[in-house]
């Protein structure tokens, strides 16, 4: 055991896994370059549509079926499944196209349904409030009920950024970059401290990625008691949002 | 990327194998995982400070990545089952203790007050009145966590187990469409029919939600 580490420790110390393209630097650039990216256009999909139709009351069908469905297909399916799209579709270069595709997929679902849910959540006596003091329905939407809806369509982008970044890494497997590499490369040939270094940087990545969004989110929230809450702290456990509901 | 219906046709029995070795890995981790979260949840309920420190840690463990998870356990126990096992086991945690405490404190305080005026001991308490009553929601947390954990079973090929994933990460391999998606369906399929069995057993064990239903 103190050996292994040793040996990690080595690996950490060797010049040669710091510089170029497989350095570390540059495969924490692509791993987080191709989360960023794809976020972003599952972002722009995603929510203004979960918004729009959480807005207007319809597609409670779709975000049930959206929740359940992204809960039971496995992303390394999803990953899988996109391969062969992407070669077919002649995307190039192909893992990382690969890659992209099937983290958009993923980051799809989560975004949406906290949109919609957000949305649809707002209290109802404070949208007709607005409407009685002759808001426009634009004035509604922005004023009103996307105010309210902000920490929990930041909790859809939270999950769906960490999903990403933990899925990122099984690009590796069709080819792309990232950190991943390590770990896939590692199992190759059976280089264990390398495996190591992997697992221990995306680690490290996923709760940097959580832990920065969680802080977002809960500083997103403007309300009056949510201020109060932050003053003094807030209450045990809370900082674990449940997005999807229990049951 | 055409579907070659005549591997699908050829490979049935290798199909039933590893939906025995995906169920097997899957039940094995949400047994264990189910003991655990109980032996923890009860912890907390007695100790409510230890709530937030169980919750903190298992959220870190859900965080990290599964791929990530099994290369920590590897210069431990190598690419062998336990590996896989302890990562699908610590992401069960979060899930079924945020249930499990959920369910047990929502029992209604007129119910276990009236069980102790009753007389009852706190053992016949909690087994005879507080973990019935919480069933349902318990149950609802054993769905995600065997939902999401067929899902993960699949990444365990990458560490040599079997299941759905072999498919997957043959197909990704050979570049053949047919099996990855078989794979793919497959888990998906899995997940679907567990959960369903799942409603059913929540049903049958809450026979008096069923009555009032019914009324």
């Amino acid at each position: 055991m103190i050996e292994f580490f040793g040996e990690v420790s080595a690996w950490l110390s060797d010049p040669a896994n710091w510089s170029g393209r497989d350095g570390l630097p540059n495969r924490l650039w692509e791993h987080v370059s191709v989360a960023g990216v794809s976020l972003m256009i599952a972002g722009i999909i995603a929510l203004p549509t979960g918004v729009a139709l959480g807005h207007r009351g319809q597609g409670g069908i779709l975000a049930v079926s959206a929740v359940n469905i992204g809960r039971a297909v496995p992303s390394f399916g999803i990953v899988g499944i996109a391969f062969p799209i992407t070669l077919s579709l002649g995307l190039r270069p192909l893992g990382y196209a690969a890659t992209l595709v099937a983290l958009v997929a993923l980051a799809l679902p989560p975004m949406f349904v906290n949109a919609y849910t957000g949305v649809r959540q707002t209290d109802a006596a404070l949208v007709e409030a607005a409407r009685g003091m002759g808001m426009t329905e634009r004035q509604v939407l922005t004023a009103v009920e996307l105010p309210l809806a902000l920490p929990v369509l930041m909790a859809g982008i939270r999950t769906a950024a960490v999903e990403v970044v933990a899925t990122a890494t099984l690009g590796a497997v069709v080819g792309f970059g990232g950190l991943g590499r390590f770990i896939i490369d590692g199992f190759a040939q059976r280089r264990f401290e390398e495996v190591f270094v992997g697992g221990a940087a995306v680690a490290l990545l996923a709760i940097a990625t959580e832990t920065t969004l969680g802080w977002v989110q809960r500083h997103s929230d403007r309300s009056h008691t949510a201020r109060k809450d932050r003053a003094t702290g807030p209450p045990a456990g809370d900082d674990v949002v449940e997005t999807v509901p229990v049951g | 990327m055409n579907i070659d219906w005549e591997w699908i046709g050829t490979h049935f029995d290798d199909m039933w194998t590893a939906t025995a070795e995906h169920l097997a890995l899957t039940v094995l981790a949400v047994g264990v995982g189910l003991v655990v979260a109980m032996a923890l949840s009860l912890v907390a309920l007695r100790w409510r400070p230890a709530y937030a420190p169980i919750t903190w840690f298992t959220g870190i463990l859900y965080t990290i990545p599964s791929l990530a998870l099994f290369t920590f356990f590897i210069p431990f126990f190598g690419l062998s089952l336990i590996t896989a096992e302890i990562a699908l086991v610590s992401y069960t945690l979060l899930i079924l203790i945020r249930n499990i405490v959920a369910g047990i404190e929502g029992v209604p305080d007129a119910v276990v007050e009236s069980a102790r005026g009753m007389g009852m001991t706190e053992r016949n308490l909690f087994l005879g009145v507080q973990l019935p009553l919480a069933l349902p929601v318990i149950i609802a947390g054993i769905r995600i966590a065997t939902v999401s954990t067929i899902g993960l079973v699949t990444v365990t090929a990458l560490i040599g187990q079997g299941g759905y994933g072999v498919f997957i990460l043959r197909g990704i391999r050979r570049q053949f469409f047919t099996e990855t998606l078989t794979g793919t369906l497959l888990s998906v399929a899995l997940a679907v029919v567990a959960d369903l069995l799942l409603v059913a057993a929540e049903r049958r064990a809450t026979p008096w939600a069923r009555r009032r239903e019914a009324v």
